[in-house]
């Protein structure tokens, strides 16, 4: 008799639990096909709203005929896999030949808060930068270069995609870094070293053959949304890329936003064709593995130790990634002085003057835009935090861990270009009558900030002790309670950083809030990359510095919070 | 009435294959030794009893708790309290707010009275508002030991709850464990791999395994 | 009770179509600006130049104390994107509430919106501040050629200019080849906006009137029997122009103020402007050395008139009509005149005016580098709609996507 009311609700409860990561699955992936449908039916002309309702191909065959189509197809398959590379070969030579060294952990310290910096924030400080009237110019002239004037050399913006290659790298360092050192708590690396050394192999040599594979594995998935991202990312390559013809990516939102209706059609069709080239990309990538794999075990069973490996990589190593770093603080840097800048003109290596005067000026727009990106970010990562958390418990409750093809599936965001699925998204909801605003802007920023936020939460959600739940149980507890009185207040660190990670990533975003926001909802984020074809460094400078210190802030309060919270509690400063 | 921990024909499985049978009765104040080498399933027998198998593992028989069954039971009705080989301490509570989680009922000045009187039976008086994590390895399982008699349970399990500490610490709070079970008159089920534990115990041993 | 509960939904469903459709005469003013109270006024505008912005946020101060009407800058890259959201909600229905109040707006995209029946209107010519606007004067009755008819307001006016920096160059041009040689002998320093860009568009139709002998044929709509042959000079010029670009014509500015950054970089020493009183604000406002001047070609330079048009869809359609109309106001348009504010041409006609505010505009200190009325020469009217649109593609062909 107890017996049985006890255990229905026990059912019902775990069918409630058990539902909770398909609703969370839907609320992530329902977006993305609805928009994927929104941008294929009028790719293949069918765009009934617009008188436009036979079936044909004139997109496609339109979109080959453009002739920039392949110059924008090249620049956006090449930036993708070089900054992908790049990134990868980076952190790869970082991690083999440093970690563990006092350095490793300085560049560390120095890169992590990088991870959070809005994209646009970063490529606005390297154009300041590195551009040929830019600071380091400005820096070395005339007094070392005889430049008196900028030279006429194109540096951002080349055809080549080079700056805006430079520009990811430096932004995706940080991340596949941070990643590959979340995986490296779970790999042995140091005891895998330990032996690899003491068989006689070099640092770097040891690495790549003993640890590398396992990290890999680890951190595929994120290389892959780097590779995808590179390929079509729109705000970085607005700023750094080049415009005659731009990458792909932009070129479709121009498209996107022609006056002439029959522009959309290319324009899907371009989504589309973007589609495809990441797709393409990914299975290039997926067979490189392969080959790699294949010379790497080839390599191992040779049995060399490689010494001499580490006399060339370990400095190049520490090179490339401290220029990451600083390119990307030395930019930031920039913004600032830029947005207290007086008159500034080439080669002054100062301003003349510094004023407060842009601030005063930009400060109703930089307010209202402040509180809007705040209340977006704060909203999105509340509902994705309680999706996560909900989610994980469900894992916890019912004992079935989420599958590997549902980890694609939370990654599907990332890894279907935004440009693919977003123009759908806002045609879907002009139709649904959910006009723009904040809400349809909140939706879509929770499917990009959930999977960081599932990213970052799952580790250390999933290594606390369960013993702790037995104890607690046997001591008469509910799981609710548990979970409230236990598992989340001593999680309140990864918890506070998980959500950090996601404020950066909702204040970041660009295309879903211009795009679900009808363009009326102006965060720093949009504001910013609006101003950026107007080229007032001042307000741009000062437009970048608050996108920054909008996502170092939360990251400060993760750190200190708990801190602060449990200040008498040592055992959770581990 | 059929007092204490009674294993009616329990048998766990894993993914089909048998792991372990057992069929014991633990009367109250006795303690059942089980031993075995590691993968024998000792510590699944546990989970069992507590309520936490891993879905990998399927189990058959019942678990009869002073005369009632509560094999079907949600752990946190079973009353069957247990202690690991870690005193796992909730880190972000004081001492006191540790024992305050398990304890049952009463007023607040009763509960603190209860706490103070249960500090000070193990020689931690005046400890309440201390952080666990500057606590001694010995000091911190009498706090555990506390913690869970404090909830007033009806079986105790111990999970190589001794393993962790020094052998001069391990015999004392291996005897004031024992002591306040039998004090409280409590079935204890104690899995462990070390015979001196086994044989302080004095009681019956069951080996599991191969 | 009961049944007026059920009916509720009923007459909720039948009264709110109605009441968005209801619309307040223009002609009945007060009507417009008792309606006008309390609504909010999205206006859709290039957000590219803080000046610009600045001046958006004070009119929107002013209506929001004299009318209560809140404006609201919705600040876009590209004017394009806000006709694109209006065909967008017409495609989807949305017929009663745009997200879209006011645009910023003439030529081809008015062209457009007005051919496909997106603006509310006529309404420009029934705001009690059209009398003072100087119709005869002032090509504010036709948009590049297309007549306006009340469904644009107009609220500045523009010409061609050029900057160029004393500093480095030490006479005006007279002429588009003059322009070309003084580029040949100093390679890298000048460029233009990237077409489809509005000012590097005007470039391209500037230098097109210069070259053509047949100024008529642009006032008509774009041939393609002729095209070719009266653009000729126009590719001829460009592709002579283009090696000695900045950067070689690889890349360009986005805009027109990215451009005078590059001036302020002294990356280049020359740029097209399309207000005259631009390069003064810019000296004020810190973005240009003060030893940038300008000059208007010999023949003349190209002008027009900006607007704001309201979409048919508007749901604050009369304080949309209360913005337009204080945009007309003289006081708006001495501020927008100022050239340490906005440096803009006024749309209004000085006969019509009060004697203090006739004065107060006579007043008004044009800055260092803004060109007197009559230095400002001779005003080429805008080349049809068409032409814009038929140029600029043609030049993304040949030098937008790569060569």
């Amino acid at each position: 008799m107890t017996d049985r009311a006890v255990r229905r609700p026990a059912s019902a409860a775990r069918s409630f639990w058990g539902a909770l990561p398909l609703l969370t699955l839907i609320i992530m992936i329902g977006p993305v096909l609805a928009g994927l449908l929104g941008t294929v039916l009028p790719a293949f002309g069918y765009l009934p709203a617009a008188g436009l309702g036979a079936f044909s191909i004139t997109p496609f065959t339109d979109l080959f005929a453009w002739n920039g189509i392949w110059a924008a197809t090249r620049l956006s398959v090449i930036t993708g896999f070089a900054a992908t590379f790049l990134s990868l070969a980076i952190v790869t030579l970082l991690m083999a030949g440093w970690s563990g060294t006092r350095a490793f952990r300085w560049l560390e310290t120095l890169l992590s808060p990088l991870l959070s910096v809005p994209h646009a924030a970063t490529a606005f400080g390297i154009a300041f930068l590195i551009a040929p009237s830019g600071w380091i110019a400005r820096m070395i002239s005339p007094w070392l270069t005889g430049w008196e004037r900028p030279p006429d050399v194109l540096i951002t913006q080349d055809p080549l995609g080079i700056a805006l290659t430079l520009g990811l790298v430096t932004k995706e360092v940080p991340f596949l870094l941070l990643m590959a050192l979340a995986a490296k708590g779970q790999s042995a690396s140091t005891q895998r070293m330990r032996v690899a050394q003491s068989l006689g192999y070099g640092r770097v040599s040891g690495w790549l053959k003993s640890v590398f594979p396992v990290i890999y594995a680890q951190i595929r998935l994120p290389v892959l949304v780097v590779l995808a991202y590179s390929m079509s990312v729109v705000d970085v390559a607005m700023i750094l890329g080049p415009t005659t013809p731009p990458p792909l990516s932009v070129q479709v939102v121009k498209w996107m936003s022609d006056p002439d209706l029959s522009k959309r059609l290319i324009a899907s069709a371009a989504a589309l064709w973007q589609l495809a080239l990441v797709i393409a990309a990914l299975g290039v990538w997926w067979i490189g593995e392969r080959i790699t794999a294949r010379l790497g075990l080839a390599w191992v069973e040779r049995g060399t130790r490689n010494l001499h490996l580490d006399k060339t990589t370990r400095p190049l190593g520490i090179i490339l990634g401290t220029l990451s770093a600083l390119s990307v603080l030395l930019g930031l840097l920039c913004l600032g002085v830029w947005s207290v800048a007086g008159f500034w003109g080439y080669p002054d290596a100062l301003p003349q003057s510094l004023t407060p005067k842009n601030w005063a000026r930009h400060w109703p727009d930089i307010s209202d835009s402040l509180i809007t990106t705040l209340l977006i970010a704060a909203l999105s990562v509340a509902v994705a935090v309680t999706l996560v958390i909900a989610c994980l418990e469900a894992e916890h409750r019912t004992g079935r861990s989420l599958s590997q093809k549902a980890l694609w599936l939370i990654y599907a965001p990332l890894l279907i270009p935004q440009i693919a699925f977003l123009p759908g998204v806002q045609t879907g909801l002009l139709m649904t009558g959910a006009t723009s605003g904040l809400w349809p802007v909140t939706l879509m920023h929770v499917v990009f900030v959930l999977p960081y936020v599932f990213l970052s939460l799952t580790d250390p959600w999933r290594n606390w002790d369960p013993r702790i739940d037995t104890i607690a149980r046997s001591l008469g507890t509910s799981p609710t309670r548990v979970l409230f009185t236990l598992r989340l207040p001593m999680l309140l660190r990864p918890i506070l950083t998980a959500a950090a990670v996601g404020f950066a990533v909702s204040v970041g975003q660009y295309l879903p809030t211009l795009l679900a926001g009808g363009g009326r909802v102006a965060t720093l984020t949009t504001e910013a990359v609006a101003l950026s074809s107007g080229g007032d460094r001042r307000a741009i400078g000062a437009f970048g510095v608050m996108q920054t210190l909008a996502v170092i802030a939360p990251f400060a309060i993760a750190t200190l919070l708990p801190y602060w919270m449990w200040r008498n509690r040592k055992g959770l400063h581990g | 009435m059929d007092n204490g921990l009674h294993l009616k024909a329990v048998e766990i499985c894993r993914g089909g294959q048998p792991l372990l049978q057992i069929d014991a009765q633990v009367a109250p104040g006795e303690i059942l030794t089980v031993m075995g080498p590691s993968g024998s399933g000792k510590s699944t027998l546990l989970s069992f009893l507590t309520g936490h198998l891993a879905p990998a593992f399927a189990a058959t028989g019942q678990v009869v708790l002073d005369g009632s069954d509560v094999t079907a039971q949600p752990p946190e009705h079973r009353k069957i309290g247990i202690l690991f080989q870690d005193d796992l301490l909730f880190p972000h509570l004081s001492v006191g707010a540790n024992l305050a989680f398990g304890l049952r009922g009463g007023t607040k000045s009763e509960r603190q009275k209860t706490i103070e009187t249960a500090l000070s039976d193990v020689g931690l008086k005046g400890f309440e508002t201390r952080d666990p994590a500057t606590l001694s390895g010995g000091q911190k399982a009498r706090v555990a030991l506390m913690r869970v008699l404090l909830s007033d349970p009806k079986a105790l399990l111990l999970d190589e709850a001794f393993s962790g500490l020094d052998t001069d610490r391990r015999a004392q709070i291996r005897d004031l464990t024992f002591d306040h079970a039998r004090k409280k008159n409590l079935p204890v089920v104690m899995v462990t791999h070390d015979i001196d534990d086994a044989k302080a115990a004095g009681g019956r041993v069951i080996q599991l395994g191969p | 009770m009961k049944t007026l509960l059920t009916a509720l939904p009923l007459l909720a469903t039948l009264g709110l179509p109605m009441a968005a459709l209801a619309e307040t005469d223009p002609a009945d003013w007060d009507a417009v600006t008792s309606a006008a109270k309390g609504q909010t006024v999205y206006w859709y505008a290039w957000g590219g130049s803080t000046a610009t912005n600045d001046f958006i946020a004070w009119v929107g101060d002013r209506v929001s104390e004299d009318y209560g009407v809140t404006l609201e800058h919705v600040k876009l890259t590209d004017t394009a994107d806000a006709v694109t959201r209006v065909l967008t909600e017409k495609q989807a229905g949305q017929d009663d509430d745009s997200a879209v109040d006011m645009i910023w707006i003439n030529g081809a995209n008015f062209a457009s919106m007005k051919e496909a029946d997106l603006l509310f209107g006529p309404f420009a010519e029934d705001l009690p501040n059209w009398q003072y606007v100087d119709v005869d004067g002032k090509t504010v009755q036709t948009d590049f050629t297309v007549p306006v008819e009340g469904y644009e307001s107009p609220w500045a006016m523009a010409q061609v200019v050029f900057m160029y920096d004393t500093a480095d160059m030490d006479a005006t041009l007279p002429t588009a080849e003059a322009m070309l040689e003084w580029a040949q002998a100093n390679p890298g320093r000048f460029t233009y906006p990237q077409p489809p860009d509005f000012l590097g568009a005007t470039f391209l139709k500037q230098v097109l009137i210069e070259l053509t002998d047949d100024n008529d044929v642009l006032a008509k709509p774009v041939d393609e029997a002729n095209f070719a042959a009266v653009t000729a000079p126009l590719w001829d010029y460009l592709d002579a122009l283009t090696p000695v670009l900045w950067r070689q014509g690889q890349a360009y500015p986005a805009t027109g103020p990215a451009q005078l950054q590059l001036m302020a970089d002294n990356e280049i020493d020359l740029a097209i402007s399309f207000s005259p009183g631009e390069a003064s604000t810019a000296i004020a406002n810190n973005q240009l050395p003060d030893t940038v001047r300008t000059f208007v070609l010999e023949a003349g330079t190209l002008g027009n008139a900006s607007f704001v048009a309201v979409p048919y869809n508007s749901g604050s359609k009369e304080g949309a009509m209360v913005v337009a109309n204080f945009l007309m106001s003289p006081e708006a348009q001495l501020r927008a005149q100022d050239p340490s504010i906005l440096g803009y041409g006024t749309v209004l006609d000085m006969s019509k005016l009060s004697e203090d505010e006739r004065t107060a505009f006579a007043n008004l200190d044009l800055g260092i580098a803004t060109l007197s009325p009559a230095e400002l020469g001779t005003v080429q009217p805008e080349p049809h709609g068409s032409w814009m649109t038929r140029i600029t593609q043609e030049w993304t062909e040949r030098y937008g996507a790569g060569q």
